[in-house]
């Protein structure tokens, strides 16, 4: 689904990814981890195209088609999905009025109808219930004064209801309590099928206790430091990152 | 011609058409102010006040003026920004002229009345005698007013509303100002009177547009209004207005209001016409706890020309303002926001407030603000603050990655943006029209009114 081959790209005119490969197949669930400044956020905008953001050597091929050249919301209607870390407020616009614009939009680019406002509030009412949300949160202007953990079930509510192939979990377990981490995970897993995947960005390896992933990445220095499967993740709690992050400044 | 004042000769064509030639106080009043103007000529970015604004394009055109409508000119049904279904009462004025068969006033409550100036001058002059100028006469420098002068020696009508003590009209006033249906570019010069006696409330509606094109192109014109409201010790006046005017027009509108004690001028002005408008609104809070609102949204693109231009005077203690403009400026268009708040030394504990905030949408667009602050008086809390910037490119990006396309995640920053002024509005039944302006400007058609 996702084949990252030597990917660099540039912050600012700075290099940020030098040279990532990753492969992820559908079905799968895969985990980054690094520590603060590896590169995790700059990986996740670089594949959500995110301006700013370059790609100065190397491919991303999503289903087999060039990433990087699609612009943001092309990327969403192939299924592509970022969860931000920071999920941004936006005065003035109802949360329903967003989540509608933006299923229609990507219904519009896969070529299925519109929902009308009836049908809509149906598909809402069923995921907010499975995220535990009330309808407050949906009257109000998105993520505006939303606590951390609303903002994040915000999030989790944004991919529920726009069903990516794709999603891209960044940092989701920042500035979650245990409660609330557990309803996110738990969004999550709804859309863990055979023909989707994950990739989930995170540095500690708390929130991979409620979404397993079958592989696990070391990101340090701008490149994947080592893989392996979930016993990598609990290595790393108890080893750290120093080791990595020594390999890569060598 | 440069010896010549453009407008002045427009008297001579007028003269034998103008309302009121049988009242001596009316003609020196209009030959007065005929003379101010000649003397002044059309105010220019050498005057203070309009540094950022030039009419020399209204003066490049060569308007006509004429005394009477054009005949051939047939609506069905002139434009409203209230539900069809709703009460409400309204005047229709076409190149400033009243239209009787568009217009339909029902029935008003006692003590409220809607007419025209050119009606109260024949059935009431001494009314109008103690009203026409009364409230501008007292808050400007005459001076500096040019275009007032200009519109009072050549004012052919408007709009008069009326209230005695304790009146409330609870449906809204509309009127309707269509301009752009001579056969020539023409100008014409509104003159309104607002006077509400104590505890009297009503919502006035200004909307003002035009007929749509009837050639190739719609004739430019030129609305120069003039209005003065008077209110009374704890009237509440709602004033909304809608410059939607053609966008080859200039429109031109002097407002000067007096606030008596605990009385509220609740003012808010959208802007999406003309290819130059200015409005300029001079609040005098006259009596212990008047209050003014002065709100205002514009959108402007192309190479169009918005001034908003307002000045409150505190003159007593325990008055309020509070004042908030927001504009949208694309392409190489321009706005001018222009705020004086003036306490002067009595006027202890002023609360004033004013903010602009401008989304600047190209590299081209341009704002000049100028806030002022005048303090004489010790004891005030007064805050101003201005904004200008292009928009959240975190929002756009966070709207994108949910796949709205870039043109409708703009558009939906933008409506967002200004639906908070249009939805602070106390008449909520005008909303609706405000923004689906919004939305035919964000659909680049500024000049379609519902």
């Amino acid at each position: 689904m996702l084949d990252i081959k030597n990917l660099h790209a540039t912050v600012g005119g700075k290099p940020i990814l030098k040279g990532i490969d990753l492969t992820v197949k559908a079905g799968e669930v895969h985990a980054l981890m690094g520590p603060n400044g590896s590169g995790k956020s700059t990986l996740s905008y670089v594949l959500a195209g995110r301006e700013g953001y370059e790609a100065t050597e190397g491919e991303v091929l999503y289903k087999g088609k060039n990433l990087l050249e699609m612009a943001p919301e092309e990327r969403a209607g192939e299924g592509v999905f970022l969860a931000f870390q920071y999920p941004v407020e936006i005065p003035g616009v109802p949360n329903t009025t967003f989540l509608k614009e933006a299923l229609n939009s990507v219904r519009r680019y896969r070529g299925e109808g519109e929902l009308d406002a009836m049908q809509f509030v149906k598909l809402v009412r069923s995921k907010t219930k499975q995220l535990h949300m009330s309808d407050d949160m949906l009257k109000r202007a998105v993520n505006v004064g939303f606590s951390g953990g609303e903002k994040k079930r915000n999030e989790a509510l944004q991919m529920a209801v726009l069903e990516p192939c794709l999603a891209i979990l960044d940092e989701t377990d920042s500035g979650l309590d245990i409660d609330a981490l557990k309803t996110v995970a738990d969004g999550v897993n709804l859309l863990r099928r055979p023909d989707n995947a994950l990739l989930v960005i995170t540095h500690y390896q708390r929130l991979l206790e409620y979404i397993v992933p079958d592989h696990v990445h070391v990101l340090a220095g701008g490149r994947i430091q080592a893989s392996g499967g979930k016993e990598l993740a609990l290595e790393l709690e108890k080893s750290g990152y120093a080791a990595f992050s020594a390999t890569a400044a060598a | 011609m440069p010896d010549t004042i453009p407008f002045a000769d427009h008297y001579g064509t007028l003269r034998d058409a103008l309302p009121g030639q049988d009242l001596p106080w009316l003609s020196s009043l209009r030959q007065s102010a005929l003379a101010r103007f000649t003397a002044m000529g059309l105010p220019t970015p050498r005057q203070e006040s309009w540094k950022y604004t030039s009419l020399r394009p209204l003066e490049k055109l060569g308007f006509g003026a004429t005394g009477a409508p054009r005949a051939c000119i047939s609506i069905d049904r002139a434009p409203s920004l209230l539900p069809a279904a709703s009460e409400h009462h309204r005047l229709v004025f076409v190149d400033g002229h009243h239209r009787a068969d568009l217009s339909s006033v029902g029935r008003l409550p006692e003590g409220a009345e809607l007419t025209t100036l050119r009606a109260l001058l024949a059935h009431e002059p001494a009314w109008v005698e103690r009203h026409l100028g009364a409230v501008s006469g007292a808050a400007a420098d005459d001076r500096e007013q040019p275009l007032l002068a200009l519109n009072t020696a050549m004012m052919m009508n408007g709009f008069v509303l009326r209230l005695a003590e304790g009146t409330v009209v609870h449906e809204p006033i509309e009127v309707v100002h269509l301009g752009g249906a001579g056969d020539q570019p023409l100008a014409y010069h509104p003159r309104n009177l607002i006077v509400l006696a104590p505890r009297s409330q009503v919502t006035l509606i200004e909307h003002h547009t035009h007929l749509g094109p009837i050639g190739e192109e719609g004739q430019p014109y030129y609305a120069n209004s003039g209005t003065e409201v008077s209110l009374a010790e704890g009237a509440v006046l709602h004033h909304y207005k809608l410059q939607a005017e053609a966008l080859e027009a200039f429109h031109t509108a002097t407002v000067h209001a007096e606030v008596g004690r605990s009385a509220l001028y609740d003012a808010f002005s959208m802007s999406t016409g003309a290819r130059l408008s200015r409005s300029e609104i001079a609040v005098r809070l006259a009596g212990e706890g008047a209050n003014c609102h002065l709100n205002g949204a514009y959108l402007m693109r192309g190479s169009q020309h918005c001034d908003n231009t307002t000045r409150i005077d505190h003159l007593v203690p325990n008055t309020g303002c509070s004042e908030v403009f927001k504009g949208v400026v694309d392409d190489a268009a321009r706005a001018v926001f222009q705020g004086k708040i003036v306490v002067h030394r009595d006027a202890q504990h002023t609360n004033g407030h004013q903010l602009s905030k401008v989304l600047l949408l190209s590299d081209k667009a341009e704002i000049d603000t100028k806030p002022e602050l005048e303090i004489y008086a010790d004891d005030v809390v007064c805050s101003h603050g201005a904004t200008a910037g292009d928009l959240d490119h975190g929002a756009l990006f966070y709207l994108r990655t949910r796949g709205i396309p870039e043109a409708a995640a703009r558009a939906m920053l933008i409506e967002a943006f200004l639906a908070e002024s249009v939805h602070n509005i106390a008449a909520q039944g005008i909303c609706p029209a405000l923004m689906a302006s919004i939305g035919h400007w964000l659909a680049g058609r500024p000049g379609e009114e519902a």
